[in-house]
Order: structure tokens, then C-alpha cells, then sequence
């Protein structure tokens, strides 16, 4: 049965990549973003080397795309309509996984290098990395909602397509660069790598960046969620602790 | 100028020397006028990108300090009533406890903005207006005597309930101060204020209190009903950012001490008068907010987890 099963897998993988003698060997300038108190975004070079065992293929050139993304999270999207004179929100489109940040990098433009049929199956491009399984029947222009979630997180750097951006050297080495925005969310950011030829994908990588807040950063929100109680009582004496010295300062000051 | 600072729970990095700056900008306002500054902060931390229900939460958290700072002053000159400050704050409490469920009903149905926006609206307007007309007439016969209002026999004698209260001078109902807090309440939960600036007009022209006690008290209740606010915004929405709260503090500390020297300085009626035309400007452009079209007609919010 378990060799059954392995020599199914072996097929699908043997399916998937037609040709699986080139590899990804990659490197990351850090694999771990730590959120301080002083933090302001962070960049992260993405680099690598293709393993294979054959002298390079006959054919179209070899291209990289890279995809970095932040934990999902399920969103509800809202548009504003004139209602009695001011501006309301009304339709509402929930979305079940949106990523929190997500960046595609390429060796050339996307749509060259990448089949529908593969962005699709691997959901590489930023619309199919989103997923929403439809919207309220009253709803009839629901792409409009996906539209402006991306384009208001592009207009955040949250979202980046940077097309043509990986450079791939002599169709072995290859680098980018990817800028990680100050407004980050906590979690692991998932890193692929997908090496493709004449626009199909023929291996594929996958690591995860850490991305934590420490130190204090981490002690204050940990204590928010885990001991909510406690740490309102405490920005309460804070609150308290300051008002009270105020006090007692301008009286010092004006004797 | 790059100082930029992390924050914890609105999970947003923002200028550290914006916060103290705009914390200093709202002390000197609140030194000056005698008010919290909640109704400028509020929309002023929207304006710069907190998260609305972060701004709303961390606000009622930095009015506990300011009020607390307040309040001090007042009880060395023991001009705090505090039978009646006890009155209007359980009426507080409860009003807290139901602006913060209408808060959380609010938001998941994603009219909390709208709500907060046309409070402001709605209060600033009348109570700008209102203090306009009054003090510009004030301004005009300042001269002429003082006007002499106090202890009309009205609906506030009538009811039931009655309580005496010697700090202010007055035998009313308790019914009148328990609405009064009720509502402040609210108002404080839902807009992120101490709702000094409509608890001190209530206290004076409803309740018939002696200008002298209104503040103090107003104070003294407000340090209870806004520490209420944090907590439950602290514990059910996990909202109060402390380290936006404390660079805010430190800001608003150094601008209530140059505040109160500029107040010092001026006439009370020119005081109301600025006062009236900054609650204006603040309404007026949250009403053109709320009037034009915005540039970009979608939003994002979080789904929250039934």
C-alpha cells in the first residue's frame, strides 16, 4: 500500500515537472525580520543558484519568479454610496484569505514568463493569491472589491509586482531584491521560488521568513492578548502615574 | 527626522516626533481652554492613520491621565463635589458599558466610523455654536455687569429622588445627574472622549452647578468613566496601544504647562471665543468629509470571528 502510494506520488511529482533536473539552491540575506520599536521596513536579498546534473537545455531561456507572502487573513472589503446626502458604507464582500503582504518578482514580464494555466495551479500573480469564494447574491460587480483591495494595498507597498526585477545570470545564478514595508504584520512570510521554462513551471522551492516582534514589542502585545486584563489595568496606571507627576512638576515649577 | 516608532497593537510605524508634537499641539489647546483635547485627538490620530478603533481606545486611555493631572489642582482648591461626581458617574458606567457594546455592534457591521464622524458632527456643531453666540455676546458687554443665572425652579425640582449636594449648593432629583452621566457616557465610549466639552454646558445649564465646582467634578467623574472605556476596550478589543498613550502623554504634559501660561494671559470671553471657532473647524471638516466624495470609495477592515 505505502509503495503504492509513493510510486502515485513519484508519478504526480514526475507530471508536475517534466523535467526535474534543475534545482533550486537558494540563500536569503536574513531569514528572520525582527519588529523593534524602532523598526522601518526592512529589505531582504533573495538569491540562488540552479543545480543540475546536465549541461543546460536547448530551448527558450531559463526564468525565475519569486513570490513572498504574509500570513493570510480573511478581510471584508466596503464601498461607500450617497445615502442621504453623505457618503455611507453599504455593499459589503467578504474575501476568505487575503494575504497580509505579498510581493511577485520576475526575470521578465510575468505574462511572458508564466502561463495562465501555471499562475493559476501554483497561484502565483497578486489576483490569484487572493481567494474569495463569491459575494452576496445582491452583488453583482464583486471583481470591483478584489480590484480595490489590491489597489489599495499596492498604493501601501503592501502588495508589489516587480516585474523584470530578478536578475538571472548565464541561466544559473539569480538575485532580487524585496522591500519588506514598516506597516508589517507578525507571522511566517512564505518564500517560493519557481524556475520556468517557455512560461511552464518546471521546479519549484519553498522556505518561510520569520517575521517576529521583540523585545518590548513583543512583551506588550503578547500581554495584550493573553492577559487583557492585566494590561489595561497597567496603561491605566501609566495613564495615572503620568497625570499625577504632570501634576506634581508644574507645582514644583511655579513655587 | 527619521525617528520612526513601531506600534505594538495598531501595528503601524509613525513619527515619534509627530506624536509628541501632536500631543503637545492638543496639551497647549487643553491648557488653555480647560478641556481634555479628546474631541481634537481622536480625529486627529484618524487623520495621521491609526486604526479608528485603536485611536478611539488609546484616547480614552490618555484622557485618565490628563483629567487625573487636572483633578489634583482642583481638590487642593476643593472645588470637587464629590456626592454629585458619584451621582453622574454610575450613570457614567453604565452609559461606558453600553457606547462600548454599541461600539462593537458598530464595528462589525462597519458603520463605527460613520457613527463616531457624525457624533462629532452633531455634538461640535451645536455645542461650537452655541458657545460662539454666547461668548460673542459676552465679548460685547463685558463690561456691563455679569449675568445673573442660577436657580430657575424647573423640571429638575420636580422629580423624585431628591439628594442634597453642599459642595454645590443644590436639592434636586438624582434622576437629572444620572442621565446626564448616562449619556456622557456613551458619547465617551463611542467617540473616544472625556466629554468634558459636553458634561461642563450640561452641569451648568441643566443641573443649575456653580461654575467654580463644574470642571473639577467634570474631572474627577471623567478619570473613572474613561478608565472604564480602557478597560473594556483593552479587554474586548484588544484597542489600547501604550506606547502611542505614552508619547502622547509626554507631549501633551509640556504643552498643557505652556497652554496654561497662554491662557493665563487672555480674557476668558476671547478664550470661548477661539475655543468655539477650533470646535467649528473641527466639525466643519468632518462634515465635508462626510459630504464630498471620497477618493477612494472602498475600505479594508479585518473580518472579525463570530
Amino acid at each position: 500500500m505505502r509503495a503504492r502510494l509513493i510510486s502515485l506520488l513519484a508519478l504526480c511529482l514526475a507530471t508536475a515537472f517534466p523535467v526535474c533536473a534543475e534545482q533550486v539552491i537558494l540563500g536569503l540575506s536574513k531569514n528572520e525580520v525582527a519588529i523593534t520599536a524602532s523598526f522601518d521596513g526592512s529589505e531582504i536579498l533573495i538569491f540562488g543558484a540552479v543545480r543540475r546534473e546536465e549541461p543546460i537545455p536547448e530551448g527558450p531561456p531559463l526564468e525565475v519568479v519569486i513570490t513572498v507572502a504574509g500570513p493570510s487573513l480573511p478581510v471584508t472589503v466596503r464601498r461607500k454610496e450617497r445615502r442621504f446626502g453623505i457618503w455611507v458604507n453599504t455593499d459589503a464582500v467578504d474575501v476568505d484569505q487575503a494575504p497580509s503582504y505579498y510581493a511577485v518578482a520576475s526575470s521578465g514580464p510575468l505574462g511572458e514568463v508564466l502561463t495562465n494555466i501555471d499562475d493559476l495551479r501554483y497561484s502565483i500573480s497578486v489576483p490569484r493569491a487572493i481567494r474569495s469564494v463569491g459575494a452576496p447574491m445582491n452583488i453583482e460587480d464583486s471583481g470591483a472589491f478584489t480590484d480595490a483591495l489590491i489597489r489599495i494595498r499596492e498604493d501601501v507597498d503592501l502588495y508589489q509586482m516587480l516585474e523584470e526585477k530578478v536578475v538571472v545570470d548565464q541561466q544559473t545564478l539569480f538575485r532580487t531584491s524585496i522591500q519588506l514595508p514598516a506597516s508589517l504584520t507578525e507571522g511566517g512570510y512564505v518564500t517560493r521560488i519557481f524556475l520556468t521554462r517557455d512560461g511552464n513551471v518546471i521546479s519549484q522551492y519553498q522556505t518561510t521568513i520569520d517575521v517576529r516582534k521583540v523585545g518590548l514589542e513583543r512583551w506588550l502585545f503578547m500581554l495584550s492578548r493573553n492577559q487583557p486584563l492585566l494590561y489595561g489595568l497597567m496603561s491605566i496606571f501609566i495613564a495615572v502615574a503620568a497625570g499625577w507627576g504632570a501634576s506634581a512638576g508644574f507645582t514644583l515649577l511655579r513655587r | 527626522m527619521g525617528m520612526q516608532i513601531y506600534l505594538p497593537i495598531a501595528e503601524v510605524s509613525v513619527n515619534a516626533f509627530l506624536l509628541l508634537g501632536l500631543g503637545g499641539l492638543v496639551g497647549i489647546l487643553s491648557g488653555m481652554f480647560g478641556v481634555g483635547g479628546g474631541f481634537l485627538m481622536t480625529p486627529l490620530l484618524f487623520f495621521i492613520g491609526i486604526p479608528p478603533a485603536v485611536a478611539v481606545a488609546t484616547s480614552a486611555n490618555q484622557i485618565v491621565a490628563s483629567s487625573f493631572s487636572g483633578v489634583l489642582a482642583h481638590f487642593r482648591r476643593r472645588t470637587v463635589d464629590l456626592r454629585m461626581g458619584t451621582v453622574l458617574l454610575i450613570g457614567g458606567l453604565i452609559g461606558a458599558a453600553a457606547g462600548v457594546a454599541v461600539f462593537n455592534y458598530l464595528r462589525s457591521i462597519g458603520q463605527v466610523d460613520l457613527m463616531v464622524r457624525l457624533c462629532y458632527v452633531l455634538f461640535l456643531g451645536v455645542i461650537g455654536t452655541l458657545m460662539f453666540v454666547e461668548s460673542l455676546s459676552a465679548l460685547r458687554k463685558s463690561s456691563s455687569g455679569r449675568r445673573p443665572q442660577r436657580k430657575k425652579h424647573g423640571l429638575v425640582h420636580k422629580m423624585p429622588f431628591k439628594m442634597r449636594f453642599r459642595v454645590s449648593g443644590l436639592y434636586i432629583s438624582v434622576i437629572p445627574p444620572l442621565l446626564v452621566g448616562l449619556v456622557v457616557g456613551v458619547l465617551a465610549a463611542i467617540m473616544g472622549v472625556g466629554g468634558g466639552f459636553i458634561m461642563v454646558p450640561a452641569m451648568i445649564y441643566i443641573l443649575g452647578m456653580p461654575t467654580k465646582v463644574v470642571i473639577g467634578t467634570s474631572l474627577f467623574q471623567i478619570i473613572f468613566v474613561a478608565g472604564f472605556t480602557t478597560m473594556l476596550h483593552a479587554t474586548t478589543n484588544y484597542t489600547v496601544d501604550v506606547v502611542l498613550a505614552v508619547l502622547l502623554l509626554v507631549g501633551g504634559v509640556i504643552g498643557a504647562q505652556i497652554g496654561t501660561n497662554i491662557g493665563l494671559r487672555m480674557k476668558a470671553e476671547q478664550l470661548r471665543v477661539l475655543l468655539a471657532l477650533l470646535v467649528m473647524v473641527v466639525c466643519g471638516k468632518l462634515a465635508l468629509e462626510l459630504l464630498l466624495m471620497p477618493s477612494e470609495l472602498y475600505s479594508i477592515a479585518a473580518t472579525r470571528a463570530e
